[in-house]
């Protein structure tokens, strides 16, 4: 049977790796290459790498910074931020990164996401959406790193993403985002029924029951998380042993 | 004693870097090449990949690898491992964005996985089981830890059965890998598996009979 995945998530901004809350209040929680060397020793299934100030600051991927991190990890990672061309994620992919994730050059130009699915292959484009609840209950897409308002529809937008090509789907609450209060089920499972490749869930997670939540009320295929790996005694062992517990399928021997 | 020599084939179709971390971290040497003279001073051939099946096949031919990796694998009895794409491409043909002809060194087509009423995604994204139907040194002393992480949306349907070792489920059985004379394949990365895929990279350099 195909696992469920769990997937740490690492915010990087200001050569350190941060978390935040609602994309504010950024913490610092620490250096990205060591905590790739611990995430690979304790087993998840996969990792990723956020650069969240890249596009804000019209920078391009720190291809050196992480290539060592690729260095600590023998499990898939994405990485995301300041990827605008096909360059961008040729550079990547030849470093060894498995996947790159694509945000506001996705919804500037959706056809970047069909050009790059065509040349490297759909599987190794993520297109990572970034979403706040309307008053109306639907959900509208942010860009830039959450600042950047577009109008549209997050549903619709996931759909357009698959037609265009993208592998996968990361769709992240901003409103949920390091509240810890349970992931946006709402909105996870509006996108993850629309769209026929996996989605990873993300945002919000505070207990091992969210993450149970997230994929079998939302429809998940990976759940992914920060904050509770950081201000929590949980470790993704446990989490992962609670899933098990509550007849998911995930890895448990690694 | 001398590190043995993985030869991995640099054809512009990605994640080279990770084939060679991988072989480090089990003690080996690594060269990545796309030159066709490296190609028969290896002891040990990788062809990995990750890629639509067309741009492999037009990577392969403009850099005139094609004849060179033939004549290492079937003239000298070179082992071969393929991954992922690196598999696929080894069959008669496949269908990824229309029909390509493949190596042809083994006997299959390479198709999109196609459901009837199973609600799964495509791509087959993830960790996954798999079984083995009949022994293989690529597999030896695995029996604790067979989780192996996939990602593909094509998967090969060997016409000989004889060549499929390892079966993996996902809608319905697949082809995990193969193995034929010295020429073995993986449709999972084991350079992503952790050590469970370098269980299997260290038995493939290490295990089998040259």
């Amino acid at each position: 049977m195909l696992k469920k995945r769990l997937i740490p998530i690492m915010l990087f901004k200001n050569d350190r790796l941060v978390k935040s809350i609602r994309f504010e209040e950024f913490r610092n929680v620490g250096n990205p290459i060591q905590m790739a060397r611990v995430y690979n020793s304790r087993g998840v299934d996969e990792l990723v790498f956020l650069d969240i100030n890249a596009t804000c600051e019209k920078r391009k991927p720190l291809l050196v910074f992480i290539k060592e991190i690729l260095e600590e990890c023998f499990m898939p990672l994405t990485v995301g931020g300041g990827i605008r061309n096909l360059n961008d994620i040729d550079d990547l992919l030849k470093i060894g990164a498995d996947k790159v994730s694509i945000n506001t050059a996705a919804v500037e130009d959706p056809s970047f996401v069909s050009e790059a699915a065509k040349r490297f292959g759909s599987s190794n484009i993520v297109v990572s959406i970034d979403a706040k609840r309307k008053p109306d209950s639907k959900y509208e897409v942010f860009t830039h790193g959450g600042h950047a308002a577009t109008g549209l529809d997050a549903v619709d937008f996931a759909k357009q993403a698959e037609e265009m090509g993208a592998g996968e789907i990361l769709i992240n609450s901003i409103d949920s985002d390091g509240m810890m209060g349970g992931y946006d089920i709402g909105l996870i499972h509006n996108v993850s029924s629309a769209v026929n490749v996996p989605v990873i869930g993300c945002g919000g997670a505070g207990k091992p029951k969210d993450f149970v939540d997230c994929v079998t009320l939302g429809g998940t295929s990976a759940v992914a998380a920060a904050s509770i790996f950081h201000f929590t005694e949980y470790t993704p062992a446990m989490i992962k042993r609670h899933m098990k517990d509550q007849g998911l399928d995930v890895r448990i021997n690694y | 004693m001398n590190k043995k020599l993985v030869t991995i084939i640099d054809y512009k179709m990605g994640n080279v870097r990770s084939v060679a971390k991988a072989f480090e971290a089990i003690g080996c040497k690594t060269l990545i090449s796309n030159k066709s003279d490296d190609v028969g001073k290896a002891s040990f051939l990788v062809l990995p990949g990750v890629g639509t099946f067309g741009e492999g096949m037009r990577h392969l031919t403009e850099l005139g690898l094609i004849e060179p990796l033939r004549d290492q694998v079937f003239n000298k009895g070179m082992p071969f491992l393929g991954i992922c794409l690196g598999m696929q491409l080894l069959a008669n043909e496949g269908y990824e964005n229309g029909y390509h002809k493949g190596l042809g060194w083994i006997d299959g087509v390479v198709k999109r996985f196609s459901f009837n009423d199973e609600k799964l995604k495509i791509p087959h994204m993830g960790w996954n089981d798999i079984n083995i139907i009949c022994d293989s040194p690529l597999f030896y002393d695995t029996k604790n830890n067979r989780t192996f992480y996939f990602v593909h949306s094509y998967h090969l349907i060997s016409e000989d059965p004889r060549m499929c070792i390892a079966r993996c489920h996902y809608g319905y059985d697949f082809t995990a890998a193969i193995q034929s004379n010295n020429i073995f394949a993986t449709q999972f990365h084991p350079e992503k598996s952790q050590k469970a895929g370098l269980k299997v990279l260290n038995n493939f350099v290490n295990n089998i009979d040259k």
